[in-house]
């Protein structure tokens, strides 16, 4: 080979690296792992094509973030947190380049990546689910309870119960009936403070995993006659204790769900057992939300929408999956704030992002989410960033909002997040971070 | 003592909802000594086309039979491009046959019918019936009772069915030794692929009742879940063992479930409960003990 041809070749390949380097440049990553199959496919269908639709819908409609294009990959954990850890493994090398925020949408699988995420500097949201004392960056500088954690919506549905029993709980009995899990564990210390502050009986039932039977605790429910049921279940857990307790005759409007017994997929099984029905949410449902109708109009319009079945556009789920992706992009254009305009960010400059959220009433109004989800501030102490729900109750065919936001007692709940995290910190030889000097 | 009676009841309504599931079980087993690890997954089918055909317009009685036409269809199948190729084979190859057709029908069934959950209305309310409530305060469920009498209906049908039919007596048969029923001109095929249709009616039954209670949707397949001990104590070959199991079963889990947490609690302190998950197992592990071929099953002996 000449000396001459020898330059030009390298010069060749010099330029097609540059340029490939200068196109990745201009792309930010989002690593994707969900769930489309298994026990709890038609839930991840519905969050995840939310997700994604928003995604399509900011390269559509703003030309990415900034200009800077938003490109993703899949991978389908099934809900199993083996599958999970292996998704993340397959694509973290690519996430470290440049990258959205993962959202396991499961407990489980957030529990397990949350020290590879810390160690790789991939931020991680746990949008309403997963490790509730990451509230405290301190500890947890890449892990992100965002919007709010089962303590704080367990302690403003008490709010909620409260208000409806014009303002005393005093002497009342409350049943709490859970998921016997982690994911249905954690709001009991939060229970157990609000009872003792708000002088309610508090009687715990828990229900063995997958909880497709619930005769028994039903009849102790009976035999208990309590004022509330609130109710902490997952997948087939939900419809069975609504069909259960129309079974044993507790009224519906006095059963109060997580959010994560609060979607269609609970209800509609049900048939007309869960008219009545309550739940929290942190995000609505329905497509007079104008981001969810002009989702459709844009992204479906342009035949790009990640749904087959269309009449999921709206629901809960779907809403919930636009939320957690509304969430992920305002992280990144904050991020872009600080450290260039259209730029691809990388996972720390992410990181930054989400612990610098500012999205206001007003924001949301730019975006069409007015009302959509709540106002969000979240902070190196604080990356929970609201601790509001609303209450919503199943019609027979849809869910009405029939609450406000509602803020859960933040003054008694954060400083059980403290505590928890400082322990943690100290079983992990954590030096927690001087918030006071990322301010 | 009136809330243990109440307990016991509704336990005992439970246990046959369990032992709808575990019949199928039994079925396959009593005629091809298959333990069928895919009858959970069969149960997930059944109901998912029930509901479908519902969707796309028909009145029940016609998705019933569209279903069943479904599950008898899927039978001749699996019997085809499953199992005819392992004729002889040791029965732990059969039985990891059926953990790949679970996998195959977890799967197949979504794509074809869609995973969300849907209700499955029969016209049967699951509430208490007032009557009783008014007289004894008690809860007794209307859709309870109904599930206990399909279930009384069918192991009868059943019974009689393996007992004096020209069909179930090769069925028996071919159970008892594949190459013996061959040599003397039972077509095995055949039997293998109505023993399989009927494993399918089975599951149907069961989804109906099953997913009529909780919705149809995936978590049906948890359903096996509970079939196996009821199995355990009634026996793998016995159709009235799946029932006196389920029965066994439903009601000692329900009265567990009420009256050992305190005991617990009071012993170990913390907050029990949840213990429906393994007390069943527990029992049945008990039994495999004290009788290992559960309450009906075949005692089985090998000459040496």
């Amino acid at each position: 080979m000449s000396k001459y041809r020898k330059s030009a070749l390298t010069a060749a390949v010099s330029i097609a690296l540059l340029s490939q380097g200068a196109f990745a440049a201009e792309e930010q990553f989002f690593p994707i792992v969900s769930y489309r199959i298994g026990p709890y496919g038609a839930n991840g269908q519905s969050f995840f094509g939310g997700f994604v639709d928003y995604l399509n819908y900011v390269n559509l409609k703003e030309n990415g973030i900034n200009g800077v294009k938003i490109t993703w990959e899949e991978c389908e954990t099934e809900y199993n947190n083996a599958k999970g850890i292996e998704c993340y493994e397959r694509m973290k090398d690519k996430a470290k380049l440049s990258t959205g925020p993962i959202h396991p949408m499961s407990t489980g699988i957030s529990y397990a990546l949350i020290d590879k995420t810390a160690a790789d500097k991939i931020p991680m949201a746990m949008v309403g689910y997963g490790r509730t004392d990451a509230v405290d960056g301190s500890v947890f500088p890449y892990a992100f309870p965002l919007v709010t954690t089962y303590q704080m919506q367990a302690s403003a549905i008490i709010r909620f119960i409260k208000e409806k029993e014009k303002g005393s709980l005093e002497g009342k009995k409350i049943v709490f009936l859970y998921h016997d899990s982690a994911y249905g564990k954690e709001p009991i210390v939060a229970l157990q403070e609000e009872a003792k502050l708000n002088k309610f009986e508090l009687t715990l039932i828990p229900v063995a995993h997958p909880g497709n039977e619930q005769g028994a605790q039903w009849l102790k429910i009976r035999q208990e006659k309590p004022d509330y049921v609130i109710f902490w279940g997952w997948g087939v857990m939900n419809q069975t204790a609504i069909k259960a307790a129309q079974k044993v005759g507790f009224p519906r409007d006095r059963m109060i769900g997580s959010w994560w017994a609060g979607s269609e997929e609970d209800t509609v099984p049900a048939g007309d057992a869960a008219k009545g029905y309550m739940s929290a949410t942190w995000n609505v449902a329905g497509k007079d939300v104008p981001l969810i109708a002009d989702i459709e109009k844009v992204v479906y319009g342009a035949g790009k929408g990640n749904l087959g079945d269309t009449s999921k556009i709206g629901t809960i789920l779907y809403n919930r999956g636009v939320s957690a992706a509304v969430l992920s992009v305002e992280a990144i254009r904050k991020a872009q704030e600080k450290y260039g305009e259209g730029k691809a960010m990388s996972g720390e400059q992410v990181r930054w992002g989400l612990e610098n959220l500012n999205i206001t009433d007003a924001r949301l109004k730019e975006i069409g989410a007015t009302n959509l989800l709540p106002e969000i501030k979240t902070s190196c102490d604080n990356h929970e960033g609201s601790g509001k729900i609303k209450i919503q109750q199943w019609d027979g065919e849809k869910w009405v909002v029939v609450s406000d936001w509602i803020e859960g007692n933040k003054t008694l709940i954060h400083p059980l997040f403290k505590i928890s995290a400082q322990q943690y910190a100290k079983e992990k030889g954590i030096t927690p971070r001087d918030c006071a000097k990322e301010m | 003592m009136q809330f243990f009676l109440e307990v016991l009841i509704n336990g005992l309504l439970s246990g046959v909802m369990y032992a709808l599931v575990a019949l199928g079980f039994v079925l396959v087993y009593k005629a091809s000594g298959v333990f069928n690890f895919a009858q959970g997954a069969m149960v997930y089918l059944a109901a998912l086309s029930v509901v479908s055909c519902m969707e796309k317009g028909a009145p029940l009685w016609l998705a019933i039979i569209l279903a069943f036409i479904i599950m008898t269809l899927f039978g001749i199948a699996t019997e085809k491009f499953v199992l005819r190729k392992l004729v002889n084979q040791p029965p732990i190859t059969l039985f990891m046959a059926t953990i790949g057709l679970a996998f195959f029908i977890e799967g197949l069934a979504p794509i074809m019918f869609g995973s969300e959950p849907r209700a499955l209305d029969l016209g049967i309310v699951d509430e208490p019936i007032a009557a009783i409530l008014d007289s004894w305060d008690m809860v007794i469920s209307k859709f309870d009772l109904v599930a206990a009498g399909v279930a009384a209906l069918l192991v009868t049908t059943l019974a009689l069915f393996f007992q004096y039919t020209r069909i179930g007596r090769a069925l028996r048969a071919v159970a008892d030794d594949h190459q013996a029923a061959l040599s003397i001109g039972i077509p095995l095929q055949h039997i293998w692929a109505i023993v399989w249709g009927i494993a399918g009616f089975v599951a149907l039954v069961a989804g109906m009742m099953w997913g009529a209670r909780n919705g149809v949707q995936f978590a049906l397949t948890f359903t096996a879940l509970k079939a196996l001990p009821v199995l355990i104590i009634g026996g793998f070959t016995s159709v009235p063992g799946a029932i006196v199991g389920g029965l066994i079963i439903g009601a000692s889990e329900k009265l567990a479930e009420i009256y050992l947490p305190p005991v617990m609690q009071s012993m170990f302190g913390g907050n029990f409960g949840g213990i429906e998950g393994w007390f069943p197992y527990v029992l049945a592990l008990f039994f495999l003990l004290v009788r290992p071929e559960g309450l009906f099953g075949e005692k089985h002996i090998d000459r040496v």
